[in-house]
């Protein structure tokens, strides 16, 4: 896709074809754990993918090896769903993974800009890793928070109202090790491995921390409150405006 | 005038609104206490009598879909909440969840006592950790509580929840995708009939709702229908989400009747950002026909929105102005539908990647005037042709902003190239000399 190359160089140059044995038995606890969760064991493979990918940083062969052992099922079935699913990493990656949204709203308000200025200040392409192993860098679709456009996942946790200056400053605390908190999230940002752990379902205790809503959220309610709106009340509701005068407007 | 009628987001504006004694201290699980009183098939009636349409987009009535599920079927039956949120524009289930996970939690308990099944999922998108976190530990708060588990309250009704994090696919926001997803396979559409509710999940009787549909379920539970009725039109019944983003002075989340018209919601949303006008929005999201201001004062309900030409979805508002280029946004929105086509249906599959490389040209002032008839004729041959909506919705910006704007396509093509200044756009567009912009 692109001349910088500078991710491949990160991992053996064979691939495993199996987790040594000690995080076998490890992580063989873990699945038990994410398959009595299921009426039928076959479901447990998104967790178990996550699970994995939270153990390497990436999905690879001995990963889904894994994966097909504790579910008796075959590897091709395990491959055929990793890659269906853009979630899993195919190839080692980053610590930090930062999705820029691109799709139309945030790319409009700004996403393109934002995206182009971090390869350029990186010096990488999309899906690919700087030469410290710090920072993946991707363009992400539409994750559900165009009111706060344009927005960033780390980790696919959120940073709103993004500008080319802020995701520069961003992705320059990630590389030095500086404090980095989201704006609607834990009050740290975890690695992608930790994040990773999280999706398989093992709770990492954050979920307290952080705001319950920012401004945007709060928009509608705060005018509500000011202008003295709220829902009718159920024991004093008003008289039925008259649906038959409205049907005749229309 | 409308005004709003914050239900869900109520209690928002309390830090602690996400826990379960935040959720308690304004009313929360009184719903649940009052639901294990009555039988679950006068719940299911309840929900019927609302007139409660899903919040997912497509508007099915939630209490028709519960009384769907047959009675003689011996298997397990199954409550699957669709938390996938994921159409382009739609940002309402994520703050719900975030804000507020425990009306979603009682909901579910109502709703699966509704429907006579003890095991419940909620299948939650990947991309949104801190609302996977919050989601599980209200579910971990409502078992400790007796709310969840064994025996809920008492009542003898036992109910197992759990938060399943997906992996990245829109197309797993279609329910059969969603259930394949569940299973443990590719998130790909199952052809229906049969539906979910005869063989859904593990081919067993199973219900599929969106977050807001469930979510709402408490509200009228706890206040009646006629509460419930007395919001919304006659066919378009009661509140919800209404999400405003893009080129607007506040854009976020307002709460209220169906039958709001975005002339009232741009009102309080503070107009289109300063110095600048409509152009064009989508109602429901990407896959709902763009409107233009002709529409301010269309009625934002099921019937209305139709009538109009489009169609309510997810009442995802994307506004944009006149800073905007229409062919470089649909152009966009087609490369979302392309890289997401989960690649079973062949009309899907090659009809988007194709109209990418059409776009693709016309954006660059490439293309020629006929390129606009290839693409109403792939519309054409897209359209209707395909397991699921994925497809369907992919025509809608297409044949839509050809409707609208068709001279600002031949304008690519007179002028060889794009006529807009993207960084006008910008969110710092009309702040050239402030944090923003180029080095």
């Amino acid at each position: 896709m692109s001349e910088h190359e500078n991710t491949e160089t990160t991992e053996a140059a064979e691939p495993r074809e199996a987790f040594p044995a000690e995080v076998t038995a490890r992580l063989e606890q873990d699945a038990k754990e994410i398959i009595s969760r299921y009426p039928r064991q076959r479901s447990a493979l998104l967790p178990l993918l996550h699970l994995v990918q939270a153990e390497e940083g990436h999905v690879s062969k001995a990963g889904m090896r894994f994966c097909a052992d504790q579910l008796d099922i075959t590897l091709a079935e395990v491959n055929a769903v990793a890659t269906f699913y853009t979630m899993y990493r195919r190839r080692p990656g980053g610590d930090y993974q930062v999705g820029v949204c691109t799709n139309t709203l945030c790319a409009v308000m700004g996403g393109d800009e934002i995206f182009q200025t971090l390869k350029d200040h990186l010096g990488v392409d999309n899906s690919e890793t700087t030469g410290d192993g710090k920072v993946t860098l991707e363009h992400v679709e539409c994750n559900a928070a165009c009111d706060f456009a344009p927005v960033v996942m780390v980790n696919w946790e959120f940073f709103d109202n993004q500008t080319p200056e802020t995701a520069k400053k961003l992705v320059d605390d990630l590389r030095l090790g500086n404090d980095v908190a989201p704006t609607r999230g834990p009050e740290g940002l975890c690695t992608w491995k930790q994040a990773s752990r999280v999706l398989a379902g093992f709770d990492d205790g954050r979920a307290g921390e952080g705001v319950q809503a920012a401004a945007p959220s709060l928009a509608g309610l705060r005018l509500a409150r000011e202008r003295g709106w709220s829902a009718p009340d159920p024991n004093d509701l008003p008289a039925r405006p008259s649906d038959q005068g409205e049907e005749d407007a229309k | 005038m409308t005004t709003l009628t914050p239900i869900l987001s109520k209690n928002w504006d309390r830090p602690d609104s996400f826990t379960l004694e935040g959720y308690q201290a304004t009313g929360g699980y009184g719903a649940l206490r009052t639901a294990l009183g009555m039988e679950p098939d006068a719940i299911v009636d309840l929900v019927k009598k609302s007139g409660l349409r899903g919040r997912g987009g497509a508007g099915f009535p939630t209490g028709m879909k519960w009384g769907f599920l047959p009675a003689d079927n011996p298997n397990p039956r199954y409550l699957v909440v669709n938390a996938d949120e994921s159409e382009p524009g739609t940002c309402k289930d994520i703050p719900l969840m975030l804000a507020n996970p425990h009306v979603l939690v009682e909901g579910v308990a109502i709703a699966a006592y509704a429907i006579r099944s003890s095991q419940a999922f909620i299948y939650v998108r990947g991309e949104v950790v801190h609302v996977i976190r919050r989601l599980r530990r209200a579910v971990a708060e409502a078992y400790e509580a007796g709310l969840l588990g064994k025996d809920v309250l008492g009542s003898g009704f036992d109910l197992d929840v759990v938060v399943h994090a997906g992996a990245g696919a829109y197309i797993c926001g279609e329910e059969t995708a969603l259930l394949d997803s569940l299973e443990g396979y590719r998130g790909q559409p199952r052809l229906k009939p049969p539906f979910p509710a005869v063989a859904g999940l593990y081919a067993s009787p199973t219900v599929v709702n969106n977050v807001e549909s469930i979510a709402s379920v408490p509200s009228i539970v706890a206040n009646g229908t006629e509460w419930f009725t007395s919001m919304g039109t006659e066919k378009s019944a009661g509140f919800g989400f209404f999400s405003l983003s893009g080129h607007v002075a506040n854009p976020g989340q307002y709460e209220a009747p169906l039958g709001i018209t975005l002339r009232e919601l741009l009102d309080m949303a503070g107009g289109v950002r300063p110095g600048h006008q409509l152009k064009f929005w989508t109602p429901g999201g990407s896959s709902t026909p763009i409107f233009t201001d002709e529409h301010l004062d269309t009625p934002l309900d099921f019937e209305s929105v139709g009538a109009a030409g489009s169609m309510l979805g997810t009442r995802a508002l994307q506004i944009f102005d006149e800073t905007t280029c229409v062919v470089r946004a649909v152009g966009r929105w087609i490369a979302f539908y392309a890289h997401e086509s989960c690649g079973k249906c062949t009309p899907c599959r090659e009809g988007n990647f194709w109209m990418v490389q059409v776009l693709d040209r016309l954006e660059r002032g490439q293309g020629t005037e006929a390129d606009l008839d290839k693409l109403l004729d792939i519309c054409d041959n897209l359209l209707g042709r395909s397991f699921c909506a994925l497809g369907d919705g992919a025509t809608s910006p297409v044949m839509s902003s050809i409707k609208y704007f068709r001279q600002e396509y031949i304008d690519h093509v007179e002028r060889g190239g794009c006529p807009f200044d993207h960084t006008k756009a910008t969110l710092w567009g009309d702040q050239p000399t402030s944090t923003g912009g180029h080095q």
